[in-house]
């Protein structure tokens, strides 16, 4: 682990008393292909040392980003600040070799022609000592594996000689495409704690794309969701699953369900009970709940909130924990997600509440107040 | 730049003709112009069909049925390819010829006439042993790439063998038989060697000779439009058979091969009939040329003349490689790594030398060394350009092949990782695509060193190479002194280009 991770807090204020130096920052980026617009005005600020996914569909715009950041392509408008230096927008267009970004590629386009050494070592150009080769190798996990072919490596090891080969000129910045999708799924697992851990200790910036919400809650430290050439939401990987901005950022990001319901101001009510609102709002609503925020058992809840009885309609069970459709008064249904045991059968007639946050978004004819 | 030179012989062409329009008009309405043409387009129908005829019975032998060791006839009877036809024409001319091999032997019996080789059916028969293989190869491919379940699929449905083969193994096999037969007419069309040799009046040797003989340079350039209009015609034809053979593209997956039809008591006629074509076209040149080789050794060979000819070809080959490569280079990286219809175009530019005839390029540029570039005109570097340019789209066909197998991701890898553009093709893009550039470059000076009408009009004076070596002792009857050099062209020029015809079969 790296220095800053173990330091106690109270040092920490006595070296560093401002905020997080900002690395990288984008503002307005435009890019369209023809008549397809892959960008739209992207803006996003990167702090030092910290770990960022970039999710969205395919199609969305997230790797055009990542290769406008690299220099592979020119925007059409916005720019591109790098530790405060401008190296994209107003004439500026500095030259992929000279930005200092590091890429690891989707399918880690390793020179076929080059052993794992001389891999690790290209970008350190003349100056290319044999220590940082190994210091490098030895980081990934692959010390004295310099004289191997490439095309020897296991996908994990070449995702390992990808990742040293991106780091070893030191970047500011390390970029990764789609970094784990070319693994198979035991692997992708085990990679993604490795590679998390491996930028971590060098201390290193990185921005990831991914279309795997697992894999972007998982080992980032704030998550951007992309759509339609535009970030609708950024945050840490808590604030983007249980407080998605809109209903398509809740889907994209796990299981959701929603129960019509009344707003009244701050307060709406649905048939679980009653939740804050953002946002003001009077009329119908659509309250937005993830199915683990919906608690179920024969008795009620223990500290005595509010519950409705409902009936089970069918069961998905999943080992570490299943899947529940309930029957409400009602007769709306919903899923519940709970542990494994005990199984609940079709037919069961248990009770239900609300236990975690929940989402209200318009739907239906609604009246927008004016925030007082 | 590049393209303009690659496009030059044809626009050269049209501009000399339009110096003097009437005359070019006179010229290509001649009586003889009708019966030029209708001659070397009957010689091309006359091989086409032959070979066809020939080759398509013999790609399903080898490959459907029950040969005994199927797959060495296929290998030996693909092999005459390698012999260039000029070369098997001097061997029947040496064989069958006045004063050949034949005759000697037949003299002492008192037979002083024999049946002619020369002439339309001696051109007929030879063009056709040298050029069956490419529609061999051509179908043998695609029979083998045959999807076998729709053979399965209407066999099942009720369909008796011979109707399944006419309704659907022969319309899957009729693009690969159209280009085949396509190459065999192109190739016919364009020859000049073997039908000069066999004094077969066709359209190449009408030029040569009008060439020669008269100083209307303006007459020489309309025949040479007319030729370059019937090969045109030719490829459009071609290209349109290319286009139908993306229809028929068998599905994915590793496809059953079907059980081999047995032959019977077929198989004695049909190992007959095997055996008589491998003694046609190969046993035989092969043989007469060691028979000559050795009576030409036993009379003193000058081998001095031999080795500068050789060296001659070496010469004028190795710098046309290296031409058409640096070329071959610039061109594939624009449309490779830029496509864009300004590159395309490039492109097919590119490949207009390879379409004309030998004999065209040679004399567009003998006008333009005439009436531009004086200098230049019959010099090597002359010589050099035409070759250049004739191959160019061998160059350009490997080149581009292997630039399109380095994937833009390892370039793009390289500049994230501080390597400029030069950098990055020095370190990455060169080295991957180094078997490619050498292959293309391979192929370019094999060709260049078999190439005889272009070499004939443009090599300087006093410059022999082994192929006009073969050519003019041949055509004064030189028998011995032609065998040494054919028979090197032929060794040296065959294992790669056996190797490049398997594997252009294989892709």
């Amino acid at each position: 682990m790296s220095g800053i991770e173990s330091r106690p807090v109270g040092v920490d204020a006595l070296e560093e008393p401002t905020e997080p130096e900002t690395v990288l920052r984008v503002v307005g980026l435009a890019k369209s292909f023809g008549e397809i617009r892959a960008l739209g005005g992207v803006s996003l600020e990167l702090r030092r040392g910290e770990l960022c996914a970039l999710i969205g569909p395919s199609g969305c715009g997230k790797t055009t980003l990542l290769r406008l950041i690299a220099g592979l392509e020119r925007p059409d408008a916005g720019s591109i600040e790098l530790q405060g230096a401008l190296i994209s927008g107003a004439g500026v267009d500095l030259a992929p070799q000279r930005r200092r970004i590091g890429m690891v590629f989707q399918d880690f386009a390793l020179f076929p022609h080059l052993d794992v050494g001389a891999n690790v070592a290209y970008g350190l150009g003349r100056r290319a000592g044999e220590r940082r080769v190994e210091e490098m190798l030895a980081l990934v996990g692959l010390a004295g594996a310099a004289r191997r072919p490439v095309h020897e490596l296991s996908g994990g090891q070449q995702q390992r000689v990808a990742l040293a080969r991106a780091l070893a000129p030191s970047p500011e910045l390390i970029l990764l495409d789609e970094p784990f999708s070319n693994l198979d799924a035991s692997l992708r697992q085990q990679m993604r704690d490795e590679v998390r851990a491996i930028i971590l200790q060098a201390g290193v910036t990185a921005l990831f794309v991914t279309h795997d919400q697992e894999e972007a809650l998982s080992i980032s430290d704030r998550v951007a969701v992309i759509r339609d050439g535009r970030i609708v939401q950024l945050g840490t990987p808590e604030e983007v699953y249980s407080r998605p901005t809109d209903r398509w950022a809740a889907e994209f990001l796990g299981e959701i369900e929603v129960l019509p319901g009344e707003a009244e101001g701050v307060w709406a009510t649905c048939e679980l009970g009653t939740v804050p609102v953002r946002e003001p709002i009077d009329g119908d609503v659509g309250v937005m709940l993830r199915p683990e925020a919906i608690a179920l058992d024969t008795k009620g809840p223990p500290d005595g909130r509010p519950s409705v009885v409902a009936e089970v309609v069918s069961r998905r069970y999943f080992g570490h924990d299943q899947l529940v459709e309930v029957e409400l008064p009602s007769r709306v249904r919903v899923h519940c997600r709970c542990l494994g045991l005990p199984a609940w059968h079709p037919g069961d007639r248990v009770r239900v509440w609300l236990d975690g946050p929940a989402m209200v978004v318009p739907d239906g004819p609604t009246v927008t107040r004016e925030p007082r | 730049m590049v393209a303009a030179v690659a496009a030059l012989p044809a626009a050269y062409l049209v501009i000399v003709c339009a110096d003097d329009v009437g005359a070019t008009v006179e010229t290509i309405l001649r009586s003889r112009t009708l019966e030029m043409t209708l001659r070397s387009a009957g010689l091309a129908a006359a091989v086409t069909a032959t070979t066809v005829a020939v080759a398509v019975p013999l790609a399903f032998l080898t490959t459907r049925t029950t040969l005994p060791g199927a797959r060495a006839w296929a290998t030996l009877l693909s092999l005459p390819i390698v012999i260039p036809s000029y070369v098997g024409a001097y061997t029947y001319v040496a064989a069958l010829g006045p004063s050949g091999m034949l005759q000697d032997l037949l003299e002492p019996l008192g037979i002083e006439r024999l049946p002619g080789i020369y002439g339309f059916g001696g051109a007929w028969l030879v063009l056709s042993l040298f050029t069956y293989p490419l529609v061999l190869i051509t179908v043998r491919s695609a029979i083998v790439r045959l999807d076998p379940r729709l053979e399965e699929a209407a066999l099942v449905a009720g369909r008796s063998r011979p109707e399944v083969f006419r309704t659907v193994t022969l319309p899957q096999l009729r693009p690969a038989i159209g280009a085949g037969g396509l190459l065999v007419a192109l190739y016919v069309l364009s020859d000049f060697g073997a039908v000069s040799l066999l004094r077969f009046q066709s359209f190449t040797r009408e030029i040569y000779i009008s060439f020669q003989s008269s100083f209307d340079r303006g007459a020489t350039a309309a025949l040479g439009l007319v030729l370059v209009a019937l090969t045109l015609a030719l490829l459009a034809l071609y290209t349109r058979t290319r286009r139908q053979g993306g229809y028929y593209r068998s599905s994915p997956g590793a496809a059953r091969p079907p059980r081999p039809a047995p032959l019977g008591r077929w198989r004695w006629p049909a190992i007959g009939a095997c055996s008589l074509l491998a003694a046609l076209a190969l046993a035989l040149p092969l043989g007469v040329l060691l028979y000559w080789a050795g009576k030409g050794i036993g009379d003193a060979v000058d081998w001095g003349s031999v080795g500068t000819a050789a060296w001659h070809s070496l010469l004028a080959g190795g710098l046309a490689a290296a031409v058409a490569a640096v070329a071959a280079i610039t061109i594939s990286l624009l449309t490779v790594r830029y496509p864009s219809p300004a590159s395309r175009l490039l492109e097919r530019a590119g490949y207009a030398g390879y379409a004309l005839p030998g004999i065209v390029v040679a004399l567009a540029l003998v006008f333009f060394g005439t009436r531009i570039a004086l200098p230049l005109y019959q010099t090597l570097a002359m010589l050099v350009v035409a070759l250049a340019i004739h191959f160019l789209p061998l160059a350009i066909a490997a080149i581009s092949a292997s630039l399109l197998q380095v994937p833009p991701r390892l370039e793009e890898a390289a500049r994230t990782l501080g390597r400029g553009p030069v950098a990055t093709f020095a370190t990455v893009t060169g080295p991957l695509a180094a078997p490619g550039v050498a292959a293309g470059a391979a192929l370019v000076l094999l060709y260049a060193v078999k190439e005889l009408p272009a070499t004939l009009l443009l090599a300087p004076a006093e410059f022999q190479t082994l192929a006009t070596q073969v050519w003019t002792e041949t055509t004064f009857g030189q028998y011995g002194g032609a065998a040494i050099p054919a028979l090197v062209l032929v060794l040296v020029a065959a294992p790669p280009l056996y190797l490049l015809s398997g594997e252009a079969v294989h892709e």
